[in-house]
């Protein structure tokens, strides 16, 4: 049995994981228009191939990806592109990005799909290419182009890849689901990346809280007779946290501002498995994922298998909301979530959660009270922050002070937030500081360019100026020279120069 | 159908301060009722106006800042300010040294710096520390405690605080005094000699510190505060007083067990030096914190010239808070080195 460690802090909110019943599927209706979104991934935007009134098919490209980290948008199912314009997005600034207008014609044709049943047999770096080509980003929150994971390069070798079936965030179970109705799928797919990956060793860890999604994934490892470990360990938020989960798993930490791989890790989302899966062995690219539908407001909450592009309205049409004046439509869970500005905004590959609670449910903030410095966020804070001192040195925009409290290895699980007697907002706080910190960077890197330039620009011009006057210097220094060779003054010479030249004008009126 | 929008977290756990000051008013009662029974009411009358007191100035000040008054007077914590001021307040002190010395609390402790959150220095402990300069006679007449008197009834009570002088000896040295004022006897033959100073910390006292520290523990259980401060001042506390013990001569500082159990120890180690506002934050700074209130307690009891130490000790390491701060930050996620 692996050692399990415990991490720093941590909370226990109310889980309310049954609301959604884990381990029932059914799928969501097709709606008549799907919007996808040409950014669902962190990176740059694919690049649209396709035009306004094409006819697409199911699997079809419809943008690609533009350069390194960037992932492909692709039809989740047949039908007429009606427009490719910017629309609202589930993001929490409420704003708008373009995105694909697909009119689905209910036929559901698709492209033909080529597998690679066989993939021990092909190169990894093919395998990856095909991952990349399947559109496949971090399926757990953060939508990491995952083929960008997969490879960390030559200096960083992986020996151990980690499935992170954690989901702490309460209230969200479609991971859990996903390990309950697909485990075979998952275990092939956790083989499928160790390969890609070249690690040694696979570990899937799940939270006890879930017990039918351990036994599942147990049985089904023994039946693929794989050598996996399964691990489970008690239940605590933020055990997902990816730096959190590593340290539960293996007892290292990944170093401030590096990635899993720097400690030979690669941690991947459980969706992100059975995807890589689909991706290689039936060539499929990723245009359905799992979401779970919960909260009171509900009248039928469940996990159901949605296209990427659904509007949010319609999935929540069909669990039956029963909207209140003020409704709270979330996106993702209640500690890390946002909430939804646009109801007509789509699901995308990241959107793991709607939440739909009532007001007696989840409350609305209360206001906001002095802070007494209890401490309480200092003792729940999973990367041994001092939140209480990041939040009076972001009040007062205090960068050199945030930077060495370590503002930026704040995580935003909003731990500190759930404890704090005072009800402060305190994420809010250290996301505006994270964005001025970064604003001031830039004004600075700016600001150091523009003065590179000026001094290098002084520098050219003084660099001319010396060379202008040594090649005068050198001029005359020849002249005279040559003076004294041919024993001629230069002076007298030109004198007489000038008389000629008089006198030849003198000549020609 | 509108869309509330709101960051998250979007779920938030059932703490209040409210709560948290409630508790700590709780928390103080084994050791009010203990006070009670052994000094009189006068403790009890002096909470009650100091409550008054506190409330009406803070509703008044916050107004006058332009606050929300009602807000500011609902978290309790004004009262928590008043009431552990007036615990460490002699029982039959006259009326306006608590209107005063509340006030000072309130406007010089804790509004000048900008109110709850914001005041670096304990409140309470600054009210008691400009009393205890400007009033040193009505600060140290402390009451004799119940079996050396006869406890003063709550009417005698009331009618004290506003005509002074009419309850006959009700005052006497504290045998923090005692044992200061102590020259020539061995510490044992001193304990002898003195009626006050049966038990282990003083007649009364013993007990007081008892209940103080029941209080304490019952918030420790709670998670109000966590257990560093604390352990760490009666720790170095004990420690110093065991070495300064030099077996009773009459330079001696008197015993570790005296120097947990009277005076104000215990009401020092769970009530004040536990103020998250003015104390260190981590907890590794808190130990250091408790540690050096416990030093200083043991030092200023034993060579300095008043009759206790705490408030000295507190204001003088509430100084110092930010200073530890700043080298006792906790290591970071991340920046550890992995073995």
């Amino acid at each position: 049995m692996r050692e399990i460690h415990d991490i720093h802090g941590g909370i226990h909110p109310p889980e309310r994981k049954s609301l959604s019943r884990p381990g029932e599927l059914r799928d969501a209706p097709l709606p008549a228009r799907l919007i996808l979104p040409l950014r669902q991934h962190l990176g740059a935007p694919a690049k649209v191939i396709v035009n306004v009134g094409d006819t697409v098919l199911g699997g079809q490209v419809l943008a690609q990806a533009q350069g390194a980290v960037s992932v492909p948008v692709h039809a989740p199912t047949s039908g007429i592109i009606s427009a490719i314009e910017p629309r609202p997005i589930a993001h929490a600034s409420g704003l708008e990005d373009t995105c694909i207008i697909l009119e689905t014609d209910g036929a559901d044709q698709s492209i033909r799909f080529e597998g690679i049943p066989d993939w021990q047999t092909v190169a990894p770096s093919h395998l990856i290419e095909r991952i990349r080509e399947a559109g496949i980003a971090g399926m757990g929150g953060a939508g990491f182009p995952t083929a960008v994971k997969l490879n960390p390069g030559e200096t960083k070798p992986i020996d151990t890849l980690i499935i992170n079936g954690t989901e702490c965030e309460p209230y969200i179970t479609a991971d859990d689901t996903l390990m309950q109705c697909q485990a075979d799928a998952l275990v092939e797919g956790a083989l499928i990346l160790a390969y890609v990956v070249g690690a040694e060793q696979i570990v899937i860890g799940i939270e006890d809280n879930k017990p039918a999604a351990i036994a599942g994934v147990t049985k089904a490892v023994h039946s693929a007779s794989a050598d996996i470990e399964v691990a489970s360990f008690p239940t605590k938020y933020p055990s997902g946290g990816e730096k959190q989960f590593i340290e539960i798993l293996t007892g290292q930490q990944v170093p401030s501002g590096g990635i899993p791989a720097d400690i030979g890790l690669v941690c991947v989302n459980p969706g992100t498995a059975v995807a890589a899966r689909e991706a290689i062995i039936e060539g499929k690219p990723l245009t359905h994922r799992i979401v779970t539908l919960t909260g009171e407001a509900l009248g039928k909450p469940g996990n159901v298998v949605a296209c990427i592009g659904t509007p949010i309205s319609h999935l929540l049409g069909d669990a039956a909301l029963s909207a209140e004046a003020r409704q709270r439509i979330i996106h993702g869970g209640p500690m890390m979530g946002f909430a939804v500005s646009d109801l007509d905004a789509p699901i995308t590959k990241i959107t793991n959660c709607l939440l739909a609670p009532t007001a007696r449910e989840l409350p609305p903030p209360s206001p906001a009270k002095p802070c007494i410095r209890c401490g309480h966020c200092a003792e729940v804070c999973p990367a041994s922050l001092l939140p209480q001192q990041l939040y009076w040195y972001s009040r007062a925009k205090d960068h050199e002070q945030l930077s060495e409290h370590r503002l930026l290895d704040c995580i935003e699980c909003g731990a500190c937030a759930y404890v704090c007697p005072s009800q402060i907002p305190l994420v809010q706080y250290y996301r505006a500081a994270k964005g001025q910190m970064r604003d001031s960077e830039q004004e600075k890197r700016r600001s150091d360019n523009s003065r590179e330039r000026f001094e290098a620009r002084q520098t050219r011009l003084e660099e001319e100026a010396l060379a202008k006057e040594a090649k005068r210097a050198a001029r005359k220094a020849a002249a005279q020279e040559k003076a004294l060779l041919e024993g001629v003054d230069p002076i007298q010479a030109a004198i007489e120069r000038a008389q000629a030249r008089k006198s030849e004008q003198g000549e020609t009126p | 159908m509108s869309l509330l929008r709101v960051t998250s977290p979007h779920v938030s756990g059932q703490h209040q301060v409210s709560a948290v000051m409630r508790d700590v008013l709780l928390a103080t009662l084994p050791g009010i009722v203990i006070l009670t029974w052994f000094f009189g009411p006068g403790t009890l009358v002096n909470i009650l106006l100091g409550a008054l007191v506190a409330l009406i100035t803070e509703y008044a000040v916050t107004r006058l800042r332009g606050q929300n008054p009602r807000l500011a007077v609902s978290d309790l914590s004004i009262v928590v300010t008043s009431t552990l001021l007036c615990i460490a307040l002699p029982p039959y002190a006259p009326w306006w040294l608590i209107v005063l010395g509340v006030m000072i609390a309130v406007l010089l402790g804790k509004h000048v710096f900008g109110g709850l959150g914001y005041n670096p220095f304990n409140p309470a402990m600054v009210g008691y520390v400009v009393l205890l300069i400007s009033f040193p006679v009505q600060m140290s007449s402390w009451a004799t405690p119940r079996g050396l008197a006869e406890v003063p009834g709550l009417l005698d009570t009331l009618r004290h605080l506003f005509l002074p002088d009419t309850i006959d000896g009700v005052t006497a040295a504290t045998p923090l005094d005692l044992l200061r004022q102590n020259t020539g006897l061995l510490f044992k033959d001193l304990l002898a000699s003195r009626p006050e100073l049966t038990g282990w910390g003083g007649v009364g006292w013993f007990e007081v510190n008892l209940a103080f520290l029941v209080g304490g523990a019952w918030l420790l259980y709670r998670r109000i505060f966590t257990w560093h401060a604390p352990l760490a001042m009666l720790a170095v506390l004990g420690l110093c007083a065991l070495i300064g013990y030099d077996g009773g001569s009459s330079e001696s500082g008197g015993s570790a067990l005296f120097h947990l159990f009277s005076g104000a120890t215990m009401f020092a180690a769970f009530f004040i030096i536990t103020d998250p506002v003015s104390s260190a934050v981590s907890n590794k700074g808190r130990l250091i914190f408790g540690a050096l209130i416990g030093l200083l307690i043991y030092l200023i009891r034993t060579l300095g010239n008043y009759p206790d130490a705490v408030a000295f000790a507190v204001l003088i390491l509430n100084f110092c808070a930010p200073f530890i701060d700043h080298y006792t930050q906790p290591a970071v996620y991340g920046t550890r080195s992995n073995d």
